[in-house]
């Protein structure tokens, strides 16, 4: 239960003069845990003290540990008035309470003052002894790692795969508590980032607790937000996926086995699988598990679907549609209830949300993927009465989530992963978010799936073979696929979950152009990553959708009621617009969509962004035809003739650009007439509408498919020129907001990261929707542009993980702040480095083989019987919730079934596409080439990234992880240099304290970077500003490969080691 | 419609050497888009004004935040807030403190005090250098000179480790510093054919030969006063002028040497006396402090300007000292050799240095 936190002062440097008549400063040092403080000698006269203390010993109980975070305070010393304060430092020692993790943090970390910023360095030498507490009812749940990053972590193995955990703590905003009127601001900003730091600290613990008690020992894909919901309170929540990991040993292989592994082979080569798997394009994919034939009982029956897509309404709150597809999923399994009980309590429990956070998976985890599913809801905040019992903030999120379970059922989908969720808050109104990407898991990963214990078994080493068959077909460039029931790891994915007869949405279905044998769909939006192991053709790109509406100023429910009104057109069009991009670049899907909505008084805006790629599987895009209302006018069809040549060119061009040539080249010119687009208030029929639309729609349209823009429509008008509009990116970048960009391989270890902040203020007072939607996209144009020209020396290089955030801070002020990292690459080695790495990948193949079966994955949703607890909780939450204005805006189902009025596709010939389908062997590897010329500095280099991973080099220790939180503020804007000096010191301060930390504990690096919240408010008359700044990621130490390559000596190790080293040089 | 906040923060911190010039030259945010601008970037890179506005803004204002750290580069390499690679802040320091030599001569051996500041307008109409950079320059001057005045120990390296200069850029600095200390007249019209590197050159050679530290490291006294004990025994040599058959004996040895050898034997014959006087002259009144800063000015009035009518090559020059300061030695009754060494060694060098 106790632990011992030690704590020693050391020395301080770079101090600020404080007594101006000596130019120097007596400083002496306060150090508080808890209640608990201690202080250190006066050290007079210096700015560079030498305090050199005792142990200070601080016996706590561990819950606190974990709670509170360790506060150091500099300070002068002052005979006769009270002592200055100089400066803080909070230390975050939850990466202390971890065996795997840091064991000291020693080291220089910046005093920080919220209104003066960084005023020099301190450095301290902090340690715990922590008693081991081995106690049922524990408060705490120390030793529990949280990683921000996405998938499993590298140096890592996931033995099981827990499923969704989730918390939030709510406390009163010390900013506006009666106290704040007489305090100073930095005792208000203070008590602010201590409270912060109070909640994550708890929130951790608490998140841990759960994790324990589904039997996990770590969280991955921890997403923590803040809601500064002003006067109604402060709420910290967390999402993340539980895992129980295990650390790969290079000394050790087959130290574990699971109970559903049952593969002959599987010791043979363990390390591999979680360290190399997940996002590793080093893979070239070892083959998905077949197909599951049973997963027809997961697809919806027609019945189901319909019920399903009644969700916009309030009833698919209630349980009823959770109880409806647990009935008849429990039909199904009915058999296999016995094997069920014997999954643990907490199992159970879990499945209520089949929900994952992770972006990147092992091969075989995602068998199939069905789409986005995105649910929104706009609430009226309400004064948090009992912050213990945050009861109406887990019943919104909770409905949002049921929402998304229902709508990844509708698309025959069983889980939901790449999940995550966001809000925005204008006042009192709150827009809560949610998406994910619905997919069917790899039933073999699922713990005692029932549904496919008797297939399994059989079909086994049927997979081995395909394995090896398909990477000798890659090579050869000449694939067969003869097998039967199986479908090749590169297309799988891509083939629809949902049964062909009852498709939730119209959808044009074609042959899978890789395997020929499954249906796909002609577009597939997704939020996770790429697999590794997709056949692409060409590179990807960013594609982003940009969008503002104005609305009418309101109060309250009035508010609520327009906003969510809105909410479906500005999804409806941001959909519209990503798939006119998608087209205009000749790829047909999307991976790492993120929809942001942002509120303001006065309008919304829409972002969203996404990685465009050409999938080998899926069919070829067609042109985009614009078609002319009113033909009697000559000039006028010259426009529209000038206009579609425009469009074509770009097309083209792209397509060279990104070098998507695909092995069947559907042509652009479409000659028969298009159906003229039906009008956009159809947007809300309902379901049996749509469906009979569906069925009236001219699906025997030709061969050819063509996206028709109707040019007397001001809304097509816009979307043409928001096309066209777009900036192409200069020659030798690229730019993407997945972790890797697909299809460029050889990076180099040089990596960038940045953060960029703009604020644009709109004078106008009076604008159109199209001039606010042409100032928005111009203004993430431009930023665009300044990246590529400030980054121009790294040429060739892509900007990956680009994560753009859009604010409204005021009234006519747009905010956008862009994080991502920029990497390059070599580009003459691509072609030599392609064919060394499919060597490689036949190896890998073979041998990886058997770690995904060591996956296992405890998740079963659909088989779950009826949780009566979650039913009756569901249903009073619905009693219970707020009557506020609760609209919802409809799913990213309904946008797709709206779309076929407009997306035509016919057949598409498949007969020749056989042999083109299979790509060259795209060298999947990272050619990780070290930068030899690379040499370290007196303060040690960290670097940072916003991705899982570092090129040319191998993670081999994660120390925890780093959340920070910080609060700036100044009464001398002009004199600290405006707006931008102000936020420009604030952000650079905010990464040295990253990197102070994170060099304490030992790392040389973050990744999984993210700066979650960036909250700016200037008053430039009062020549004020303050900015709220929030950062996370996950401490490592990192080798280059070189250096390691030369110390591998194991043997079990010995392919990974020679195949990475291999590329690396 | 205007972009109200506009910040770039990069990981390790990206800075571009021409902005960083143009910064240092005292351009201003739109002068320095023009520049670049006329300098051709935009074709280059795909961009347009606006961006390099942006870019330029950001850079200026990085450079601004930097330059604190500048004034004191040793914390540049210790500092948290920004992460630049060494090669990165060994450029920034070189070309933060590099200065223009135009520049330099107009305040080389002035007092580096307000008043030198306040003239710093009319340095900058005379060079055409912008204000701004002179005054960084000034500013640079007046904070090595501050630091190192209070040093002891060799200046160079003072220098050089406390700036973390380049090995000649320490030694320029070095040279302004010790000329700003001993207050060495530069500027009269008779000197103005001298360059920055002339002097600086120089003063390496009174540095090394003349100071205190010059004899003693160990000494706690800098390199920057001359050795006062030295310069009390320069008064002896005056007997090489004032004992007349020392001065005749020292002539004959000379033109014995010197005979055939050269063009201007004649001349050398006929200005011996006079250029003899001229040197021990210069030597003898060096324990002024007043004659200290008027040293370039003689050695150009009394040595260098009487040859240069006799249209004496460097070459001639050369002989001539060599064998002046050899002969010495061969004298009887002249007994001051060290410290004729000490003092002829340095002016024959600066002599031949200056003499253009």
């Amino acid at each position: 239960m106790p632990g011992k936190l030690k704590a020693k002062i050391v020395a301080g440097r770079h101090l600020p003069v404080m007594d101006r008549a000596s130019d120097l400063t007596d400083a002496f040092v306060e150090v508080k845990f808890g209640n608990t403080t201690f202080k250190t000698d006066v050290y007079p006269k210096s700015l560079n003290p030498q305090w050199n203390s005792e142990w200070f010993k601080f016996e706590v109980d561990d819950k606190d540990l974990q709670d509170e975070p360790l506060q150091i305070t500099v300070l002068d010393h002052d005979i006769y008035s009270a002592n200055d304060a100089i400066g803080k430092v909070y230390i975050d020692i939850d990466p202390l309470l971890c065996s795997e993790a840091a064991t000291v943090i020693s080291g220089w970390l910046p005093i920080y003052d919220t209104i003066h910023g960084i005023r020099g360095e301190i450095n301290v030498l902090v340690k715990v002894d922590l008693f081991n507490d081995l106690n049922r009812f524990r408060q705490s749940s120390c030793g529990v790692k949280f990683f921000c990053t996405t998938s499993i972590p590298r140096c890592y193995r996931a033995v099981m795969v827990h499923g969704f955990v989730e918390e939030l703590v709510v406390n009163e905003d010390p900013e506006y508590q009666w106290i704040d009127r007489i305090r100073t601001p930095r005792a208000s900003n203070e008590a602010r980032q201590r409270l912060i730091f109070l909640m994550s600290g708890e929130l951790q613990r608490k998140i841990g607790l759960k994790v324990l008690e589904m039997g996990g020992n770590a969280v991955v894909g921890y997403l923590q937000c803040f809601d500064l919901e002003g006067e109604t309170g402060l709420v910290v929540r967390a999402i993340g996926t539980a895992c129980t990991l295990e650390k790969i040993s290079t000394l050790t292989s087959a130290s574990t086995t699971h109970p559903s592994n049952s593969s002959p082979s599987k010791d043979m080569k363990e390390p591999i699988f979680g360290e190399e798997a997940p996002g590793n394009p080093l893979f070239s994919g070892p083959p998905t598990p077949l197909r599951v034939q049973t997963f027809s009982s997961f697809s919806p029956s027609k019945s189901y679907s319909r019920q399903s897509s009644s969700s916009d309404t309030e009833l698919s709150l209630t349980p009823k549609t959770g109880m409806g597809s647990g009935g008849s999923a429990g039909k199904d399994a009915g058999p296999l209830k016995a094997l069920m009980r014997q999954q643990t309590q907490s199992a159970l429990e879990q499945r209520e949300y089949p929900f994952f956070t992770l972006t990147s998976f092992p091969p075989g985890f995602l068998l199939h993927v069905g789409g986005v599913v995105n649910a929104r809801s706009v609430k009226l905040l309400d004064r948090i009465h009992n912050p213990d019992e945050p009861e109406t903030r887990d019943a919104w999120w909770e409905e949002i989530r049921q929402e998304i379970k229902c709508h990844a059922k509708a698309l025959g989908c069983h889980a939901v992963v790449g999940y995550s969720e966001s809000t925005s808050i204008c006042e009192e109104v709150c827009i809560l978010s949610a998406s994910g990407t619905a997919v069917i898991l790899g039933s073999r990963f699922m713990q005692d799936g029932p549904l496919d214990t008797d297939h399994r078994l059989s079909r086994q080493p049927l997979v081995f073979s395909t394995g090896a068959e398909r990477v000798e077909g890659d090579m050869g460039s000449s694939i067969s696929l003869g097998f039967e029931e199986v479908a090749p790891p590169g297309c799988g994915f891509c083939h629809i979950p949902y049964d062909e007869l009852n498709i939730p949405f119209p959808a044009q279905l074609t042959n899978c152009y890789c395997c020929r044998r499954y249906k796909v769909p002609d577009v597939l939006f997704t939020t996770i990553d790429l697999p590794t192991e997709a056949n692409i053709t060409g590179k990807g790109c960013l594609i982003q959708a940009r969008l503002c509406r104005t609305k009418k100023k309101a109060q309250g429910e009035g508010n609520a009621t327009a906003i969510s009104n809105l909410l479906p057109f500005l999804e409806y069009e941001l959909h519209t617009q990503l798939m006119n991009k998608l087209k205009l670049r000749g790829m047909n899907a999307l991976f790492g969509l993120r929809i942001q909505i942002s509120v303001g008084e006065t309008m919304l805006l829409g972002l969203a962004s996404a990685t465009g790629v050409y999938l080998t599987a899926l069919p070829s895009p067609g042109g985009i035809q614009i078609a002319g209302k009113t033909p009697s006018d000559i000039t006028y069809e010259q426009h529209i003739s000038n206009m579609q040549k425009k469009i074509n060119d770009t097309i083209a061009k792209n397509k060279e650009i990104y070098e998507v040539n695909p092995p069947e080249f559907v042509e652009e010119v479409i000659g028969s007439p298009i159906p003229e687009p039906r009008q956009r208030s159809r947007l809300f029929r309902s379901q049996s509408e749509s469906s009979d639309d569906v069925s009236e729609l001219d699906l025997s349209y030709g061969k050819k498919d063509a996206f028709v823009l109707e040019i007397d429509d001001t809304d097509a008008v816009e979307d043409i020129h928001a096309l066209l509009t777009d900036f192409p990116t200069p020659p030798g970048f690229y730019s993407c907001n997945t972790e890797i960009m697909p299809g460029i391989q050889n990076w180099t270890s040089a990596i960038q990261m940045f953060t960029s902040v703009r604020v644009f203020r709109l004078n106008n007072a009076n604008l159109t929707n199209q001039g606010l939607n042409k100032i928005f996209s111009e203004l993430c144009e431009n930023l665009l542009k300044s990246f590529y020209f400030k980054l121009r020396s790294m040429v060739p290089c892509c900007l990956c993980h680009l994560n753009f955030t859009v604010a409204i801070p005021e009234d006519e002020l747009i905010q956008v702040a862009v994080t991502a990292v920029a990497m390059s690459f070599d580009k003459e080695q691509t072609l030599e480095n392609g064919r060394q790495s499919g060597d490689k990948t036949l190896i890998k193949a073979i041998t990886e083989n058997d770690e995904q079966l060591q996956f296992s994955l405890e998740l079963n949703a659909e088989l779950s019987s009826p949780n009566p607890l979650s039913s009756t909780k569901g249903l009073s939450d619905v009693s219970g919730s707020h009557l506020s204005a609760r609209d919802r805006c409809s799913s990213w189902i309904e946008q797709l079934r709206l779309k076929a009025h407009i997306i035509r596709r016919g057949s598409v010939k498949t007969t020749s596409s056989l042999e083109k389908a299979s790509p060259l062997p795209e060298g999947r590897s990272r050619s990780l080439r070290r930068n030899r010329s690379y040499s370290g500095s007196s303060v040690a280099v960290v670097k940072m990234t916003p991705l899982s991973l570092l090129p040319g080099a191998k993670i081999i220790k994660y120390l925890g992880i780093i959340n920070m939180f910080f609060i700036r503020e100044t009464t001398s804007l002009r004199e600290e240099g405006g707006v931008s000096g102000f936020l420009h010191t604030f952000i650079a301060e905010v990464f040295a304290m990253v990197r102070a930390h994170v060099a304490a504990l030992g790392g040389n690096a973050v990744v999984s970077y993210s700066m979650k919240e960036c909250v700016f408010m200037e008053n430039p008359n009062k020549n004020q500003a303050q900015c709220l700044i929030n950062v996370s990621g996950d401490a490592v130490i990192f080798v280059r490969e070189s250096e390691l390559e030369a110390t591998s000596v194991q043997p079990q190790s010995a392919t990974t080691q020679t195949s990475n080293g291999g590329e690396g040089t | 419609m205007s972009v109200e906040l506009d910040v770039f923060v990069g990981n390790t911190t990206i800075m571009d050497k021409e902005v960083f010039q143009l910064w240092l030259n005292g351009y201003t945010v739109s002068d320095a888009v023009k520049v670049r601008i006329e300098g051709g970037i935009m074709e280059e890179c795909e961009a347009n004004a606006e961006v390099l506005l942006s870019d330029t803004m950001d850079q200026y204002r990085t450079f601004q935040m930097c330059e604190r750290l500048l004034h004191h580069p040793a914390k540049l390499s210790n500092q948290l807030l920004f992460q630049i690679p060494p090669d990165r802040q060994a450029m920034l320091i070189e070309r933060y403190y590099a200065f223009d030599d135009a520049f330099v001569r107009e305040v080389l051996g002035k007092k580096l005090s307000k008043g030198t500041k306040k003239d710093l307008d009319d340095v900058s109409a005379k060079t055409g250098i912008m204000l701004k950079s002179c005054r960084r320059q000034f500013d640079n001057f007046k904070r090595v000179f501050k630091v190192v005045e209070e040093l002891k120990g060799p200046l160079v390296e003072n220098i050089q480790q406390h700036f973390l200069l380049p090995d000649q850029l320490g030694r320029d600095y070095a040279a302004i510093v010790f000329f700003a200390s001993n207050r060495f007249e530069t500027g009269k019209k008779k000197l103005q054919y001298l360059t920055f590197q002339d002097f600086a050159f120089c003063a390496g050679q009174l540095i090394n030969h003349w100071t205190v530290g010059a004899v003693d490291n160990m000494m706690d006294d800098m390199d920057v006063d001359l050795d006062k004990e030295f310069l009390q025994d320069l008064k002896d040599l005056k007997i090489l002028i004032t004992d007349k058959d020392l001065l005749d004996q020292h002539k004959s040895l000379v033109c014995t040497a010197l005979r055939g050898k050269t063009n201007v034997f004649n001349e050398m014959e006929a200005n011996f006396k006079n250029l003899s006087r001229s040197l021990v002259n210069i030597a003898a009144k060096l324990i002024n402090a007043k004659d200290v800063r008027d040293f370039f000015i003689d050695l150009v009035e009394k040595f260098i300007e009487p040859c240069r009518s006799d249209r004496w090559t460097s070459i001639d020059v050369n002989l001539y000292l060599t064998h002046y300061t050899n002969s010495a030695h061969i004298l009887d009754t002249f007994k001051h050799h060290g410290v004729w060494t000490r003092y002829m060694g340095v002016i024959k060098s600066c002599i031949l240095r200056i003499y253009h």
